[in-house]
């Protein structure tokens, strides 16, 4: 991992669909040079994954999300890990950390609609062994997400042309 | 009734910027590579502070040199990040921008019939401020063949008993040049034989991409003898806050400040509280801005070698300076022609004085994605040449 890896990470994180040659000549490597190290980075997994930053919102098919905090009691030998690797198996899981404070793991669950976010927590989550109590946050609206704002900015007005 | 516009004023020269302003207005989907200016939003804590303060009623004058707090951490910000050492108490003016600082260090310095060196392609209002002054701007020419340096033989060869001082902007508006410690080293060596004065506008200082920047004063014996000028616009993308500053030797700065407190007083309160922000806490936002600026050169540099304008590639700021030569249009009928045939705003290097002539200046202070499609535009008009 060199200083170029990391600026390729720092291009990729906020726009993850240039090409190869569009980051090329940015970086002044080549297009292959390019490809090749991004190849590299995804095999050694520090490249997880694309996704696409959506405000669903607008997109209006009424995903609800919610946080739902947990204490869990760790195991001998194992800590918080085998039951945060259980919980990171269901589909509604979209990301899951452990945190300090009064809660031990924070979930963000979607689903289609309350119903479902409720069930699975009542069903799923909340009878687990060692899950000692369970925190449910509805997530009422999204003002920023991995860095973009959500909400309408209006563009500053800037002079055509100054010296 | 009489013609009351006084001479001087009649003699300055309108901008030439002008004519393409107005006809820019004009027209719609337009993208502009002509904004002298950061694209950037200023990093909202530095706006946050300034709020706060107003809320709190911090809405006076300051001390004719400007905010303490703001003097004392920019001391200590530019001995530490240049090694310039310039005093807070004695040796520093908060200016409102680098405007005011260029205006009243001319006129402290400058007495009628002074020939001011400039070397050029330069910032249009350098010359004008001489003028407004009584001296006589002389031009000393960057060529592209020095990457835009300043020549020491180009400065030697028009230095009269008449000059009296030399005005420098490095990383240049509007080449992108930049003059490391051992170009800096040989032109000192003619300023201090000729004991001339040097005027250095540093307000590109914190965006170059290859080399750290060399702050002028830290050079040779020059310190005693120059006037370094500065300001928060382009590093923190301030550019409306009008902040700046002169720093100077005591007698020097005296002079200067005896000039901004009868025509400015002060530079505006709110900006200066957020200047004090800006040093405090917004190294990473600018970090992260010159190196999207970086990225942008890189790409745009590449395009334009690739259409066929050949680029030198310039290290700091975050201008292009390609030439048009080969196209054989001159600098203003390229400029006009693109604007009109493919709604792409430049600048002609022409106005930007000697050396600037057969070039255009291209801003690529804008997104990577208007870059681009600018870059097709030019494309396109170049190939129905």
């Amino acid at each position: 991992m060199d200083e170029k890896d990391l600026e390729l990470l720092r291009i990729l994180e906020e726009n993850s669909r240039l090409s190869a040659e569009e980051i090329a000549t940015m970086t002044s490597l080549t297009a292959s040079d390019v490809a090749a190290r991004v190849c590299a980075l995804e095999s050694a997994q520090v490249i997880k994954g694309y996704s696409t930053v959506i405000n669903w919102e607008k997109a209006g098919n009424g995903e609800v999300s919610a946080i739902i905090e947990l204490k869990v009691s760790p195991e001998r030998d194992y800590g918080y890990d085998r039951i945060a690797e259980r919980l990171s198996r269901f589909r509604q899981v979209k990301t899951l950390r452990l945190m300090t404070g009064t809660y031990d793991l924070q979930l963000l669950v979607t689903g289609k609609n309350m119903q479902e976010v409720s069930r699975f927590v009542s069903e799923h989550v909340a009878p687990m062994d060692r899950i000692r109590e369970t925190a449910t946050h509805i997530i009422m609206k999204s003002y920023k997400e991995n860095g973009n704002t959500l909400f309408e900015q209006k563009e500053p007005e800037r002079l055509p042309i100054s010296p | 009734m009489r013609n009351f516009v006084s001479k001087r004023a009649e003699e300055i020269p309108p901008s030439g910027i002008r004519k393409f302003f107005d006809l820019v207005l004009t027209m719609e989907d337009v993208i502009s590579l002509g904004v002298g200016e950061p694209d950037f939003r200023t990093p909202w804590n530095i706006c946050e502070s300034s709020i706060y303060s107003i809320e709190q009623g911090t809405t006076s004058y300051t001390s004719n040199k400007g905010l303490q707090t703001l003097r004392d951490a920019l001391s200590r910000y530019l001995a530490q990040h240049y090694n310039l050492r310039y005093s807070a108490d004695y040796e520093m003016i908060i200016t409102t921008g680098v405007s005011e600082g260029l205006d009243i260090a001319v006129r402290s310095i400058v007495d009628p019939g002074d020939e001011v060196l400039i070397a050029q392609p330069s910032y249009v209002s350098y010359s004008p401020c001489v003028t407004l002054a009584g001296g006589k701007p002389v031009p000393v020419r960057c060529t592209e063949k020095d990457h835009f340096k300043l020549n020491p033989d180009a400065l030697a060869e028009k230095i009269t008993g008449k000059s009296k001082a030399l005005i420098i902007n490095f990383p240049n508006n509007p080449t992108g040049g930049v003059m490391t410690e051992s170009d800096l080293k040989a032109i000192a060596d003619i300023v201090i034989d000729n004991d001339l004065l040097l005027i250095s506008d540093e307000v590109y200082a914190e965006l170059t991409y290859e080399t750290k920047h060399c702050a002028t004063a830290t050079v040779s014996d020059l310190w005693e003898r120059t006037i370094t000028l500065n300001g928060f616009s382009k590093a923190y993308a301030m550019t409306g806050w009008r902040i700046g500053y002169l720093c100077a030797p005591q007698e020097l700065l005296e002079a200067a400040l005896k000039i901004h407190q009868y025509i400015m007083l002060c530079a505006p309160v709110m900006g200066q509280v957020g200047a004090v922000e800006a040093l405090r806490s917004a190294e990473e936002e600018k970090n992260s801005m010159v190196n999207e600026y970086r990225l942008r050169r890189n790409m745009f540099i590449a395009g334009l070698n690739r259409i066929g304008l050949p680029c030198h590639v310039p290290e700091g700021a975050f201008y292009a300076f390609p030439s048009v030569k080969k196209t054989g249009l001159s600098d203003v009928e390229f400029a006009e022609r693109l604007l009109k045939e493919q709604r792409v705003a430049v600048v002609p290097g022409s106005v930007f004085g000697a050396g600037g002539e057969d070039h255009l200046r291209c801003a690529y202070a804008v997104s990577r994605k208007d870059l681009n499609t600018a870059l097709q535009r030019m494309d396109e008009f170049i190939k129905t040449l």
